[in-house]
């Protein structure tokens, strides 16, 4: 035991606690002292990034960083296992950053309550050597992709439909990106995600800890990571293969002559589905609402710190029971959170025959930032 | 030629194998032809799927030959 126990980085305790990967002749005391050097970047506390965080957190990975604007909702309890029941309503990295430091007081949590986005996204990859890729929205998987590029960090690519994952790992120096493989995103709407057409839960937990094992894999320097494949995982015929694809020297992020410039380009199905809604900036709210009425479609684990005077509450989980509540003729503008829900809102009364409507771009929160007084956040 | 539909195709059409029967010299975007004009619901996933012949990713106009296993990939977005 003598040896063991002279590792300039690793305490006692962090010895005793690894014990099991020391053993592995592959990790050993060296790979041990590389995983607690190293930092990965989680975007995404959900399905995938449960598992994943919990056992990058177990290895012993010394700086984690978990990025999610969300909240917790009681229909992700299902299959986000990092979350107990009375998070529910909490901002899912603040949470999920709770409960990893209590798994592993010897590591370092960074808790990001933010969306990934253009603006942040090189800066925050910059901070990490590997990225996980756990959202759960086709324009961040092609942000996190491009932002990798960009920075030469790896981007390990995990996705889930129903019964159906992939698993790969993309970056730049390491071999194709998201783009080669999926140069298209689809039309919106063609794809659901998990919170349209579900997911089985266990397959999230399948599919997020073989990309905390691609991630572990990479630090450590061991194995054939997935680069320049695609695994794909059938639940349902318990059938797994992996498919080869080559970097597409057309690739407009890692290709010969790459056209995306130095900032990642937001290829957004929402935005695309929704250009011609016309919005409210947050600071023009006031002024427009003394001639249309709020409709604040936040579920009421988000609004359980109120909302605006005289503004019509309707969930939109209950939107499709309750539209007879509202009267076509008037103007509305639909507010949420931050400005997605309110978006599909308004799609859906469309469809219905609304036609006087706009959204609150930003959502209530960016509203809330001008407004001292309406601090629910 | 047998094709393997996964994730939405699997559901569009309603089977996650199927053969095909092709002529000689037929291209990937054949096949998804004669796919789509069974089943009109693929046409919104055209343009974003992609297809692995015998196990590597391959561009529309790739020759199929007989014997040949198709994968129709499309986008999985959820997380």
């Amino acid at each position: 035991m003598a040896e063991r126990t002279s590792s300039a980085r690793l305490s006692a305790r962090a010895l005793r606690r690894y014990s099991r990967h020391l053993l592995i002749p592959e990790v050993g005391l060296t790979g041990q002292e590389r995983l607690a050097a190293a930092r990965v970047l989680v975007v995404g506390a959900g399905g995938l990034g449960s598992p994943a965080l919990q056992y990058l957190a177990a290895a012993g990975v010394g700086r984690i960083g978990v990025i999610d604007d969300d909240s917790v909702d009681e229909t992700n309890l299902q299959r986000q296992t990092i979350f107990s029941a009375s998070d529910v309503g909490r901002n899912k990295a603040v949470a999920a950053a709770e409960r990893l430091r209590g798994l592993n007081p010897l590591i370092a949590i960074d808790a990001l309550p933010l969306r990934f986005g253009p603006d942040n996204a090189r800066d925050l990859v910059r901070l990490y050597d590997t990225v996980l890729d756990c959202t759960d929205r086709f324009p961040t998987r092609y942000l996190i992709s491009d932002a990798c590029v960009l920075e030469r960090k790896p981007d390990v690519y995990g996705s889930i439909f129903r019964f159906d994952g992939q698993v790969s790992v993309f970056g730049a120096e390491f071999g194709p990106c998201y783009r080669c493989l999926y140069p298209e995103a689809p039309p919106p709407g063609s794809v659901p995600s998990c919170a349209e057409g579900g997911v089985l839960g266990a397959l999230a937990g399948v599919i997020g800890t073989w990309q905390a094992s691609e991630a572990l894999k990479l630090l450590l320097g061991i194995g054939e990571p997935l680069i320049g494949r695609l695994m794909l995982v059938d639940t349902l015929g318990a059938n797994v293969r992996t498919v080869r694809f080559d970097r597409d020297p057309d690739c407009i992020a890692c290709g010969a002559r790459p056209t995306i410039g130095d900032r990642p380009l937001l290829v957004s199905d929402e935005e695309a589905s929704t250009s011609d809604v016309p919005e409210v900036e947050a600071d023009a709210l006031d002024e427009v609402l003394r001639d249309a009425f709020l409709l604040d479609v936040r579920e009421p684990h988000e609004a359980v710190l109120g909302s605006l005077d005289g503004a019509v509450q309707i969930p939109a989980s209950q939107l499709e029971g309750r539209m007879h509540e509202l009267d076509s003729a008037r103007r509305y503008v639909v507010a949420c959170r931050v400005g997605v829900k309110s978006l599909w809102a308004v799609t859906r009364l469309r469809e219905a025959g609304f036609t006087r409507l706009q959204h609150l771009q930003g959502g209530l929160l960016a509203y809330a930032a001008r407004h001292a007084e309406f601090d629910f956040f | 030629m047998r094709v393997l539909a996964f994730a939405r195709l699997r559901e569009l059409l309603a089977s996650g194998e199927l053969t095909l029967e092709l002529a000689a010299g037929a291209r990937v975007s054949d096949a998804w032809r004669m796919l789509a004009a069974r089943h009109g619901a693929l046409e919104e996933l055209a343009n974003s799927t992609r297809f692995a012949r015998n196990g590597q990713i391959v561009s529309c106009d790739t020759r199929l030959a007989d014997g040949d296993e198709l994968a129709l990939l499309p986008p999985v977005g959820g997380g």
